[in-house]
């Protein structure tokens, strides 16, 4: 009975996110900068081109790449939160939280200064392999930190106490970025601090590829790990008795979240807050902790809300706002209400 | 021949480099049908020893075998489906329903992700009904009572099909109602079901009633065993405490102080 009315519950969330995405990849196409006709958009979309040029360049070069990042990066930043406050057992884990982003851009700073480069600009101008290497740069900086909190947990128990060791960690980070970037130009720093905004907008068409597929490999693979995520509900000792490597298994999460977070990061900034919020949103619509059906809800909320704040961000006449100005908005609130009335949400419990 | 048994089993634990030995020469052995109690006084490594028999530990030395096979030989997975594991650790499964949570013991036998056929599900409520939580099978497990929960995780290993059920004090959080229930349900589930269940439990005059076997660990960390008729009367059970004013009373099946 409850199983049809919570398989229900699951198809009602997924049926209205998919709407929601639907709207906003609409609303996003069509506001922005620059005002363009609602039918116009749809056709150039479709593939006709309009009489005006500069559309064709904004929807297809612009707008249409910004969509797809942040939807990407919306639903990998969410499901890395939700690998992480899984493996941690802990609610208010994230990847800006613990660090991992921080981790991720102390890599690329590395790489870019090691390169003669300014941090703001790794993805624009440099090279295929100078991406590369800034992508392996985020990812090792973002696999550091993963290890860091791999072995703090089993040192301290207490779910705070990694969280400060997390914000410890990302404090370092910042501060070697900031020692790095005294050695840069003023130039670099300008851009550093740009890149620190978030921005959705820095995966070109042509980027658009490889970014796709390794946050789609990420993204399989987390929903390849449903079964021993699940069993890590129950904690180490009984995931163990269930047949589960859980040694091999927090290695493989951590290599997921380590790859997702280090790929947003590389190319649209360290992004708050997703990661942590959206996990959440999607528990509380399902009431369920069940990673079978938690990890595609998740996936669509974080690509939901992502598009939300890109709309927030670009549309409309007041130029464009920082995405890390607006996180914290839909974030905080939602944080709060968690804390407050944790001892009446069962996954607390 | 023993369902499960240990061979000059040593165990103990590791600080850094040096190892502390708690136990050691242990040859004990699990028949099929049977319910075993472990006895002990805090401290006395009941834990300990319980963590090294469902592998969570290693051993310090010696074998643990499962039907006749050194248990080092056995697979993880294959482990999981002979022996079954409750233990004391706190579980984050509060948004998952009773259905769900003793799903999870299907684990074993499922594929890659999970996903329980028609008879995983009829194991389930098999499962679930054998403790008696039938009526709360939809319910979330954030809204069990301590007793209601110590069923379902029992259930969760009953779901498991394993032979062995091994129990870290399974009565500990519980009310008197529900250790007695408990209690009960583990003696039938050995007695009508075949298993070979071990608890360790401070619950005495209840395991004296119901366990078929005592393993009782003394104040000079020796391991005695037998059956609970034979162990009563003999002097194991005036030698669990430090405290020599603490003696066994067999009339009353419990501890009493001597010095009042």
């Amino acid at each position: 009975m409850s199983n049809n009315s919570s398989s229900r519950r699951f198809s009602i969330t997924m049926a209205v996110l998919l709407a929601l995405l639907v709207a906003l990849v609409g609303a996003c196409l069509i506001f922005g900068s620059v005002d363009i006709d609602a039918q116009a958009v749809l056709s150039i979309v479709m593939g006709h081109d309009s009489d005006n040029e500069a559309w064709n360049i904004i929807v297809r070069q612009s707008r249409m790449p910004m969509i797809a990042t942040a939807a990407l990066a919306g639903a990998a930043l969410a499901i890395s939160g939700l690998l992480l406050q899984t493996t941690f057992n802990n609610p208010l884990a994230g990847p800006s939280i613990l660090g991992v982003s921080t981790g991720a851009g102390l890599g690329v700073a590395v790489v870019m200064l090691a390169m003669g480069g300014t941090i703001g600009k790794m993805m624009g101008d440099v090279a295929i392999g100078g991406y590369l290497a800034t992508l392996l740069g985020a990812f090792i900086g973002a696999g550091a930190v993963m290890l860091v909190l791999i072995i703090f947990s089993s040192i301290v128990k207490s779910s705070t106490m990694l969280l400060i060791i997390g914000m410890l960690v990302s404090y370092l980070a910042s501060s070697v970025v900031q020692l790095l970037n005294s050695l840069a130009t003023e130039q670099g720093i300008q851009s550093y601090v740009a890149w620190g905004f978030g921005n959705f907008s820095g995966v070109t068409a042509a980027q658009m590829p490889l970014y796709a597929s390794l946050i789609g490999v990420g993204l399989v693979g987390a929903v390849m790990m449903v079964k021993p995520l699940n069993a890590l509900l129950l904690g180490t000792r009984y995931a163990e008795n269930l047949g589960i490597n859980t040694h091999r298994t927090r290695i493989a999460l951590l290599a997921i979240t380590g790859l997702l977070t280090a790929v947003v990061t590389a190319y649209c900034g360290p992004i708050g807050f997703l990661g942590l919020v959206v996990p959440h949103i999607a528990r509380l619509m399902l009431a369920t902790s069940n990673h079978s059906r938690l990890i595609p809800v998740t996936m669509l909320a974080g690509a939901d809300i992502a598009l939300l704040c890109t709309l927030l961000s670009v549309g409309g006449d007041h130029g464009v706002i920082p995405i890390n100005a607006i996180t914290p908005i839909i974030g905080v609130p939602i944080i709060l209400y968690i804390i407050l009335n944790r001892r009446k949400i069962q996954y607390f419990n | 021949m023993a369902i499960f048994e240990t061979q000059n089993l040593a165990v103990g634990y590791a600080h850094g480099k040096q190892t502390t030995t708690l136990l050691s020469g242990l040859n004990l052995s699990l028949e099929a049908g049977q319910l075993v109690a472990l006895l002990g006084q805090n401290g006395a490594g009941k834990s300990t020893l319980i963590r090294a028999l469902t592998f969570a530990t290693r051993p310090i030395e010696g074998k643990i075998m499962m039907r006749g096979v050194d248990a080092d030989t056995i697979s993880k997975a294959q482990r999981a489906r002979l022996l079954g594991l409750v233990s004391t650790e706190r579980i984050q499964a509060g948004a998952l329903t009773v259905t769900e949570l003793v799903g999870l013991g299907r684990q074993p036998y499922t594929g890659f992700l999970g996903r329980l056929s028609d008879d995983d599900h009829a194991i389930v409520a098999e499962s679930i009904a054998s403790v008696g939580m039938s009526h709360k099978a939809e319910s979330f497990v954030a809204n069990l009572s301590d007793g209601e929960r110590q069923k379902v995780m029992i259930a969760r290993a009953l779901a498991q099909h394993t032979p062995i059920i091994v129990l870290d004090e399974p009565t500990a959080f519980l009310d008197a109602a529900s250790r007695i229930e408990t209690m009960h349900l583990l003696a039938s589930l050995a007695h009508e079901q075949g298993k070979a269940i071990l608890l360790s439990t401070h619950d005495i005059s209840r395991s004296l009633l119901l366990c078929d076997q005592l393993w009782v660990i003394t104040r000079d960390r020796r391991v005695l065993t037998g059956p609970t008729a034979q162990m009563v009367h003999s002097e194991a059970m005036n030698e669990v405490f430090s405290n020599s004013s603490i003696t066994f009373n067999p009339t009353h099946c419990d501890y009493e102080s001597t010095e009042d």
